[in-house]
């Protein structure tokens, strides 16, 4: 498969996903020869995520792409949904954004390795790199199935479970705190019925999204014969594409774990709600698909580069899930590890002290600043799920009812008491925890 | 809707070689068996397998172990990071084997 490529290789990318085509893209750009190697039939089939992708990021390796990219529908309107067992409570933005896109990843990540191959990256499709070559502190190439690859660099785009970094030492095992797992369908829905529904312009490419808080709380689960009111940390989506939508949920693999929960059971229930129900009525299954994704932050990084070899994208765990980015990451990440190979090709030297540059870089980018003051996020929301989840769903939709509801009584009582509730119908202790990782988390991210 | 007309719209080219194999031995004797669970695809089953070699009890008891439907895997490595006793050794698919999404 290789014997096409006669010239020299100046560096190997594993994965054709965003990051390894950014990656690779850059260092072509660059005046170097680069071949990336994708374990997939065609790129993108074992990739998911939510559903969309970010069009300033994806403008920043590909200037021209508004209008080459399989873009399905542009994100104007973004829905925050609050969910309690009956009742739901939203919270709506509608305008004319075109900054964020449906796609499907088998369509976009074919379409940026057809963009790549214009520009000459060599892509090797159906090709599985089994290990990575490690002589004498240096990674120097890679083995796949049939053969064996050597490189000055090779920049690890492999993805979420990354056993390429695993293998060298770069990164720990992982635990199930380290993960979420998202599992989605993609339903299809006839396009007149969605444009109604989800208030779109008939025949424009706007779309909606949602992210959906609560509805799957206080379950009940017997754990060493003992019955508990459970409620997992699970985070729901929907998108709109041309003429289907997804609908998935993010669980925490520990919760699914410890509380022995099967996530295609989870994502039922979740569909049977009977606001959620509502939206994806008399839209017909087209594909199921689940995939992990790394939480486990700034906090617990992985050693991003070593001798002859650097990590970016999910590989590395660049993503910020609170705000469900992580093709961005992967690009901006891509990038910079590209810049840095380009470097040290030219330098002939790709020994760490020089990699270190990517490191550098890194920080000096939204991508590390991003994590760093978000490092806690997933930790304190994750200890407060309960209430996050459940308590102020509950008190959003009291609240809404407080404030609409006609019944005669006096406004002055109706508000205290609805006040004097958040007091002491709790311990204050859960009030005070919940203020404690709110501040927490606001100095983090604003100072 | 259970799980198996679920995959049925998941395209798969299915690999001759299993590519998720289990430590059985450990399985055996695990009791957490959260593989069961958190399988997004439910490729691990409880199942029966083995006679009963143990000459003192005598009984027709069966010996437990997990059957592995490793064509049905999606792949995404929540198994083996979930397995506490680092009882799978997960790999990939040979090249262009495994699931293909479309839609995802």
């Amino acid at each position: 498969m290789m014997e096409n490529f006669r010239e020299k290789i100046d560096a190997i990318v594993v994965g054709a996903g965003p990051a390894g085509i950014s990656a690779a893209l850059t260092i072509k750009r660059g005046g170097k020869n680069v071949v990336v190697l994708e374990r997939a039939e065609t790129a993108g089939q074992k990739n998911m995520f939510g559903g969309a992708v970010y069009l300033n990021s994806i403008k920043s390796i590909l200037p021209n792409s508004y209008n080459t990219a399989p873009y399905e529908r542009f994100m104007t309107n973004h829905t925050y949904s609050f969910l309690t067992d009956e009742e739901t409570v939203n919270i709506s933005a509608a305008s004319k954004n075109e900054t964020t896109a449906t796609v499907f990843r088998p369509k976009f990540d074919k379409w940026l390795v057809e963009e790549a191959k214009k520009e000459g990256v060599f892509i090797a499709p159906r090709t599985l790199v089994k290990k990575l070559i490690y002589k004498n502190g240096n990674v120097t190439g890679v083995q796949t199935e049939q053969e064996k690859f050597f490189a000055p660099v090779v920049i690890l785009a492999d993805g979420v479970n990354s056993l390429l970094a695993k293998q060298i030492g770069l990164r720990s095992e992982f635990f199930p705190k380290d993960m979420v797992l998202s599992v989605k369908e993609t339903l299809k829905l006839d396009k007149k019925v969605m444009e109604e529904r989800f208030q779109l312009d008939e025949g424009s490419k706007e779309g909606a999204m949602y992210e959906f808080f609560g509805g799957l709380s206080e379950m009940r689960i017997v754990k060493k014969n003992k019955k508990r009111l459970i409620t997992p940390f699970a985070i729901g989506f929907l998108y709109t594409f041309k003429d289907s939508i997804s609908i998935g949920l993010g669980v925490s693999l520990e919760d699914l774990a410890n509380y022995k929960m099967k996530p295609y059971e989870l994502l039922e229930k979740f569909k049977s709600h009977k606001h959620v129900a509502k939206l994806i009525k008399g839209a017909e299954a087209q594909e199921y698909s689940a995939h992990l994704i790394p939480e486990f932050g700034y906090n617990n990084l992985p050693r991003l580069y070593a001798n002859g070899v650097m990590v970016v994208g999910d590989a590395a765990g660049l993503v910020n899930s609170a705000h469900f980015e992580g093709t961005n990451f992967a690009i901006e990440s891509g990038k910079l590890a590209g810049e840095t190979a380009v470097i040290a090709i030219n330098l002939k030297n790709a020994r760490h002290n020089i990699l270190k540059i990517y490191e550098e870089k890194l920080k000096k980018s939204f991508v590390l600043k991003d994590l760093k003051s978000y490092r806690n996020v997933v930790e304190k929301l994750y200890s407060r799920k309960k209430s996050i989840l459940h308590y102020y769903p509950k008190k959003m939709a009291e609240l809404f009812e407080t404030v609409t509801c006609v019944d005669n009584i006096p406004k002055k009582r109706k508000f205290r008491a609805f006040a004097g509730k958040i007091f002491f119908e709790r311990s204050i202790t859960e009030l005070f925890r919940d203020f404690k990782a709110f501040l927490k988390l606001f100095f983090d991210i604003m100072f | 809707m259970d799980i198996e007309k679920k995959l049925i719209n998941v395209k798969y080219k299915t690999d001759d070689k299993p590519h998720l194999i289990l430590n059985q031995e450990i399985c055996k004797v695990c009791e957490d068996k959260v593989c069961l669970t958190v399988c997004p695809a439910n490729v691990y089953k409880q199942a029966v397998s083995g006679e009963n070699t143990n000459e003192d009890t005598k009984k027709d008891d069966t010996i437990e172990c997990i059957e592995v439907e490793y064509e049905n895997c999606l792949e995404c490595g929540a198994c083996r990071i979930s397995c506490p006793y680092g009882a799978i050794e997960w790999k990939y698919p040979a090249a262009g084997c495994g699931a293909a999404y479309k839609f995802s």
